[in-house]
């Protein structure tokens, strides 16, 4: 084999990390409610057992739900489902904060500001 | 758990995310500096590239290639692979007479430390169906014509066993380092959507 077919091969291998030129989330709240149910199975708060049981009973219950389908909503609503369970937060209080986000001013963006937490 | 409220009439998935990730990190539940973290190791670090170290090194050495079929979670742990999703991991070997084919009827459920997180055609609901009902005419829509004589072997994944295929190794690669042979295999071989081809 010829040295630049090695430099080709090489190149590809330090092109890590290799996604198959496909975006594993389609939208950024995708990626946080992942890195959000990862967080909290991380802790212990529930196993991820438990998170995969609530995520198909999720798949199952919402078979002939019309619209498009879309993966990570159901990912959410069974981390809200186990969360609820568990009695973490309650409906109420995330649909609440969601209207308070959805009325905040154009223009705001929290997570530059992340509420003070900058302590780090 | 009691009726379900759930989904009807709620804000939007996008909202109601970011308020749940608000409300947890304002009552000291999660971090999110640990959030963020999770997110870069599965966009960024934990992808096929693992399973194909995985892969590549089985071609190589026939002693790994036996630990990996008789228990998958060991071997990829000898690389330093494992974590979520990695409990029961079972690599099936594609051979001439057998093309393995990997779904979740159920959800998603797929082996994280070898290849990161599904891509969005492997959570379609049309996928999980048709993988079971007709494999043969899913992959060769997905380009891989399989010729009559080969069989094909649909496994289910799930929460107790995460499958990954073991592809067969492409002819006229002895002169490739385990390296080179890494470089080849992608993910949707790992899946079984695909052959390892040499890329000329």
């Amino acid at each position: 084999m010829s040295t630049e077919t090695v430099g080709t091969l090489e190149s590809t291998v330090t092109g890590i990390p290799r996604s198959n030129g496909e975006l594993v989330f389609d939208q950024p709240w995708e990626s946080r409610a992942f890195g959000l149910t990862a967080a909290l199975a991380d802790q212990g708060l529930f196993s991820w057992k438990d998170f995969q049981a609530g995520l198909i009973a999720e798949v199952a219950r919402r078979t002939d739900e019309p619209g498009e389908y879309s993966y990570y909503d159901r990912w959410l609503g069974a981390l809200e489902a186990l969360l609820f369970e568990r009695g973490v937060v309650s409906a109420d209080d995330i649909d609440c904060r969601a209207d308070i986000l959805c009325h905040r001013p154009a223009g705001h963006d929290h997570r530059d500001e992340d509420h003070g937490h900058h302590a780090h | 758990m009691s009726s379900d409220p759930r989904t009807v009439d709620r804000p939007p998935a996008a909202l109601r995310a970011e308020a749940l990730e608000e409300l947890l990190t304002e009552r000291g539940l999660v971090k999110t500096e640990a959030l963020d973290g999770f997110i870069n190791r599965y966009v960024n670090d934990v992808g096929p590239l693992n399973g194909a170290k995985v892969v590549a090194k089985a071609w190589v050495d026939p002693e790994y290639r036996e630990r990996l079929l008789a228990d998958g979670t060991a071997a990829i742990k000898e690389l330093g692979f494992g974590g979520p999703q990695g409990e029961h991991i079972v690599a099936v070997e594609n051979t001439d007479e057998v093309h393995n084919l990997v779904v979740c009827t159920l959800c998603s459920c797929y082996p994280w430390p070898v290849l990161g997180l599904p891509p969005n055609w492997y959570k379609d609901p049309a996928y999980r169906a048709r993988a079971v009902r007709d494999p043969r005419a899913l992959l060769a829509e997905m380009g891989l014509e399989l010729p009559a004589g080969i069989r094909i072997r649909v496994w289910d994944s799930s929460a107790e066993n995460r499958y990954f295929v073991l592809p067969r190794r492409p002819e006229h690669t002895q002169g490739l380092s385990e390296e080179e042979l890494a470089a080849l295999v992608t993910r949707d071989a790992m899946v079984g959507v695909a052959d390892v081809e040499v890329v000329s």
